[in-house]
């Protein structure tokens, strides 16, 4: 492979991601899923493991599975089933995990991201498997009275999980953390997941090592796994860390792949390393079994190919597309895409209806997704349909509105729920006469011989004064005009 | 005629033309296990006043004219091993001790919506892992019929308390015979339905793939109204059947015109009591004087039928109760003592200079599971987990796990095969009648061997009736278990019809309490 | 099979969560030493091409529909609980993670 990094080495990672789906309730019971509830307030018989319950799949989780399984190219098997990975731990009801082993629902896929070393050249990142799984609760360390206590907290018992592992095919920290951008972009535009990595919805382990020549041979270093990253920049400065840190180890002690055992490291973000963490040696016989309470799912080629039509066109082709097509920068396409495919329906019926996708894409990035967050609504929610934002923006580029009053009339659209022509007409905004502009400003000059004076001696700043008043007199006006022509005027008198 | 010894059928007859009151009734069989059950340990449980207040809003309901289910005021006994919110639900475990489970099982909340009155929970083996009830953590149940010997289990209270005329129905469990064998030893009729019949939600575990909920009854009539109450599918049970559940006690006395029953060629081997093959013979004689014609068929791998049992439930019991770890509920060990104990072993190794001995040493939480649960399971549970563990750990899954799973194929093919030529097999319910109190206690795979008839059922999922066919000369009592294809409970339920009402060994009462009844 | 020696039985306890005094892992090296050996009788069916069977009754494709259902009311839930702090169980501190 081509040795396009600056080090002597080859950084070689491969990344084990964890998306909580957005189903409303947990994987195999009722309990919502809903993050932030009081400790053990969403929990019941079958997610704490009681004795004798047992767990029916949800199908909205399968179905969300499948469709990011085929979004990212994988292969769909015709059949998948569940299996039991076993381990004890507080925070494991059962005793046991369902997942899936050795039949996973999706195998054999890939993400394309740009290349952080030659920007526009594609690069295709394999997908081992991505697999269903419920989470595991949470320990919280309580110390009462001098005692060391874990409290435990099982509401998030029984979520969801997609577990996406991907090939060992990054080579750099950037190139990680590009293709998380990339995942994330999307899973949350398919509607998947809100991969809100602060509620823990999305969970990344990487897994590093280094490839190098030493005399004359090319060698690897041990793998190690890396966790407690909890965000992308956490990820690529882990991962950095760890390069450096393995080469540092490898020019100590020679020591290479298969010559230790796999170490699993933590990232301490504050002091920006990371520490070995102690994992007894028999915690991996998980003595998987298939789950007797679970039967196998099946899914035909042809349904694999409905939903595969019904994905429309994703994120990468999308993003490419708006890009073309709206001369729209690859940061503001992002940010529509990041939103879903309802918010970038709307951003395309505007920016089609007023012929300016460039200022369509700044209003439905600022204006619109602001009000959407102010007002704790969804872009379906929203009352302006696209057609009266567009007639909006419409609005000013005829200049029929001048531009500082605009928000004010998107406001008074959205309260009022009421069309642009009519919210401005409601705040009596109409076109000033060019000749009443001049004699305001005539008017207004008379008026302030001082500033006139001012003017003249060369504080041109002075004249803002008079923009003050012109707006008293009539709102209408256009302050950069009344600007221009009041210094022109001052100047002439 | 006492009403402890009517029949449950015959019981809803009196209750509905309202001769008898449930209340009456349900005072009744608390007398009788009043009177009998201190000795033969049956219920581990009875919540008389729960139960007769029960009997009165039932009675209330019926007096005012109001709709009532179909056990409406009939007694029926639980075994400890459904989920039920009105009281403890222990699987005659410590582990359980203490438990009260905040929901009710599937079976036990149709038994209520069909206005049963629950009138105890009956003893059974730990997690219902054994065949003598002997692994109960609390207690022994006595055989009826012999005081010394064992009642068969897991489901020995179940048995024991139909045979005692304590309960007219109660509901077993069934994972390799636990409702077939102590009813073939108490002389009582045992079913197990076929898997996914009867929801498992809220069933304590023991062998998921294995398991399933039944009736025992005094007669095949009492047994399909107990059946067609609890059958049918759960939304909740991901592998229940969604299949129409009959009217079981509706067809059941049509006999089965020209039925083929076959006998298994490998059945009539070295170890089956002689006085059982005679008893066996005799009823397919019987069968035979009722236009059945008799086939000679095999079950070629029917010998591995006990090894691959003794593999696959102990594996999936490894997992199942892999829950009872002391942190959410059940038992937990006293973890001042735990922590003083860790405390000074870890002096005594750091003094020693022990490091690899330091190294291995348990932290807190570890010493906690294995505490709580070396202190909560009993040794066969204990026996079974370890062999499960080990048959799933690595290295050994393929040997043993997966081989067990290939040859269950085999097992079930080899039914496949049979029931293309006949439409019912009979066998023995068991090799051999009860055995004393103790005997077998610390031999555990002869215990084991002893379910070769009827672990081929569980396996393969198949519907299987055991029903009283004999007596040896000591009056032990002898099962005939009769299989039928997957869902055809109602072959099996007709056919062991046919020969209840050809023969009367299900209307013999054990001496112990015909005693007392006699002349009344 | 090869024979199952003590020390296995110790390390199968370990990952079972099992504490065995002494005497218990004696007799669980012979007894379990006897039913393996028992066991060991499956190695002579020929089991080439043949599925493993999981289920007594193979079904597939079975959901529940995507619904939030009421929870347990916290008490109840902790009701059962060994030991707990009115929020949530406790256990002795978790090391490491
Ligand atoms: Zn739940």
């Amino acid at each position: 492979m081509p040795e396009t990094s600056t080090h002597p080495y080859t950084t070689v990672i491969g990344l084990e991601v964890h998306v909580q789906l957005a189903t409303r309730s947990k994987l195999f019971c009722g309990c919502s899923t809903q993050f932030g509830a009081e400790p053990n307030t969403q929990t019941c018989p079958v997610c704490i493991g009681m004795p004798g319950t047992l767990p029916v799949l949800n199908r909205s989780a399968f179905a969300l599975a499948l469709k990011t399984a085929i979004a990212l190219n994988c292969h769909i098997p015709e059949f998948t089933k569940w299996d039991r990975k076993q381990y004890y731990y507080p925070d494991l009801p059962k005793g046991y995990q369902i997942s899936q082993y050795d039949l996973p629902m999706s195998v054999d896929g890939f993400l394309e991201i740009s290349d952080p070393l030659e920007p526009y050249a594609p690069l295709r990142i394999g997908i081992i498997r991505a697999h269903l799984e419920e989470d595991a609760g949470k320990s919280i360390h309580d110390e009462v009275a001098g005692r060391a206590d874990s409290e435990i907290d099982l509401n998030r018992t029984g979520t969801p999980l997609l577990e996406i592992v991907s090939e060992p095919d990054l080579r750099s920290p950037a190139a990680s953390r590009i293709f998380l951008q990339e995942l994330k972009l999307l899973l949350t535009y398919l509607g998947v997941s809100d991969c809100n990595m602060q509620e823990g919805s999305l969970r990344v382990d990487a897994n590093v090592n280094l490839h190098l020549e030493a005399n004359g041979q090319r060698v690897a270093t041990p793998i190690v796994e890396i966790k407690n990253m909890n965000s992308f920049r956490a990820v690529q400065r882990a991962l950095e860390y760890e390069a450096s840190r393995q080469y540092r180890v490898w020019q100590e002690t020679g020591q290479q792949l298969g010559q230790a055992s796999k170490q699993t490291r933590g990232w301490d973000e504050a002091a920006g390393l990371t520490r070995p963490q102690r994992s007894k040696e028999e915690s991996s016989d998980y003595r998987y079994l298939p789950d007797p309470d679970l039967v196998p799912i099946t899914t035909s080629p042809a349904q694999v190919e409905q939903i595969r039509q019904s994905l429309g066109e994703l994120p990468s082709a999308l993003r490419a597309r708006l890009v073309r097509e709206g001369n729209l920068s690859d940061y503001d396409a992002n940010v529509l895409i990041n939103q879903g495919q309802e918010l970038v329906d709307y951003y395309q019926a505007v920016a089609a209806k007023c012929n300016d996708p460039k200022t369509a894409a700044n209003w439905v990035t600022q204006e619109v997704l602001r009000e959407l967050k102010e007002r704790e609504m969804t872009i379906a929610q929203i009352p302006i349909p696209a057609e009266c934002l567009a007639d909006l923006i419409h609005a000013i580029q005829q200049g029929q509105l001048p531009g500082t009053r605009a928000r004010e009339v998107f406001t008074l659209m959205l309260n009022d729920q009421i069309t642009a022509a009519e919210a401005i007409g409601k705040l009596g905004i109409e076109q000033v006469d060019e000749s009443d502009l001049v004699a305001l400003c005539q008017e207004l000059i008379d008026a302030n011989p001082k500033i006139v004076a001012d003017v003249q001696g060369g504080k041109q700043q002075a004249i803002g004064a008079l923009i003050g008043q012109a707006k008293k007199k009539n709102p209408n006006v256009d302050p950069g005009r009344v600007r221009s022509i009041c210094l022109e005027l001052a100047m002439k008198s | 005629m006492s009403l402890v010894e009517y029949s449950a059928h015959e019981l809803k007859q009196l209750l509905v033309s309202g001769e008898i009151t449930s209340i009456e009734l349900t005072q009744a069989l608390l007398d009788q296990i009043g009177t009998y059950d201190d000795h033969l340990g049956a219920f581990l449980h009875i919540d008389a006043e729960r139960a007769l207040a029960r009997a009165a809003d039932i009675d209330h309901r019926r007096q005012a004219g109001k709709p009532l289910g179909p056990l409406a005021g009939l007694p029926v006994a639980v075994k400890d091993v459904l989920c039920d919110q009105d009281g403890p639900t222990t699987c005659a475990s410590r582990m359980l001790q203490s438990f009260r489970p905040p929901y009710d099982a599937t079976v036990v909340a149709r038994l209520k919506a069909a206005d049963a009155v629950l009138i105890g929970r009956t003893n059974m083996d730990e997690f219902a892992m054994g065949g003598s009830t002997e692994n109960s953590a609390f207690q022994v149940t006595r055989n009826p019929w012999d005081p010394g010997r064992i009642p068969g289990g897991s489901s020995g209270g179940a048995a024991t308390c139909v045979a005692a005329r304590m309960a007219p129905l109660s509901i077993g469990t069934d994972t390799g015979g636990s409702i077939r064998q102590p009813a073939g030893l108490c002389g009582v009729v045992g079913m197990k339905p076929t898997y996914g019949r009867v929801s498992r939600y809220g069933l304590i575990a023991f062998a998921s793939s294995l398991d399933q909920v039944g009736p025992l009854a005094r007669t095949t009539r009492d047994a399909a109204l107990l059946l067609e109450t609890i059958a049918g599918h759960d939304p909740h049970d991901a592998t229940s059947l969604e299949v129409p559940v009959p009217a079981y006690s509706h067809s059941l006395e049509q006999p089965l015109a020209g039925l083929r029953l076959g006998i298994v060629r490998e059945h009539f081997a070295a170890g089956l009591d002689p006085s059982i093959e005679e008893a066996i013979r005799q009823a397919v004689e019987v069968y035979q004087s009722l236009g059945a014609t008799i086939q000679e068929i095999s079950l070629p791998h029917s010998k591995y039928a006990v090894a691959t049992y003794y593999v696959i439930a102990p594996s999936e019991a490894s997992s199942n109760l892999a829950r009872y770890d002391g942190v959410h509920y059940g038992h937990r060990t006293d973890e001042s003592q735990l922590q003083a104990e860790l405390n000074a072993r870890r002096q005594q190794l750091q003094a020693a200079g022990d490091e690899r001995g330091l190294d291995q040493l348990d932290n807190g939480l570890v010493r906690m599971y294995r505490l709580s649960r070396a202190e909560g399971f009993g040794p066969e549970v204990k026996r079974r987990i370890m062999l499960g563990t080990y048959a799933l750990s690595a290295g050994y899954y393929d040997a043993y796990y997966l081989k067990a799973l290939k040859v269950r194929r085999l097992i079930r093919q080899d039914f496949d095969a049979a029931f293309g030529q006949v439409d019912l097999i009979a066998s023995p319910v068991t090799p051999s009648v009860a055995y004393r109190l103790g005997e077998m206690v610390d031999d555990p795979l002869a215990m084991y061997l002893v379910d070769l008839y009827t672990v081929s059922a569980n396996l393969a999922g198949l519907p299987s009736i055991s029903l009283p066919c004999g007596f040896t000369r000591e009056w032990l009592p002898i099962g005939l278990q009769l299989q039928a294809p997957p869902l055809e409970e109602l072959r099996l339920l007709r056919g062991a019809h046919m020969y209840e009402q050809a023969t009367d060994w299900h209307k013999r009462q054990p001496a112990l309490v015909r005693q007392r009844h006699t002349g009344v | 099979m090869t024979a199952l020696s003590r020390n296995d039985v110790e390390k199968v306890a370990l990952l079972a969560r099992l504490q065995l005094t002494d005497a218990e892992l004696d007799t669980m090296t012979a007894q379990l030493g006897q039913i393996l050996g028992y066991v060991d009788l499956l190695a002579e069916v020929d089991t080439t091409d043949v599925e493993p069977m999981a289920h007594a009754v193979e079904l597939c494709n079975v959901f529940a529909t995507d619904q939030v259902m009421p929870s347990l009311p916290r008490e109840r839930a902790l009701a059962n609980a060994p030991r707990d702090n009115g929020r949530g169980y406790l256990v002795p501190a978790v090391l490491g993670d």
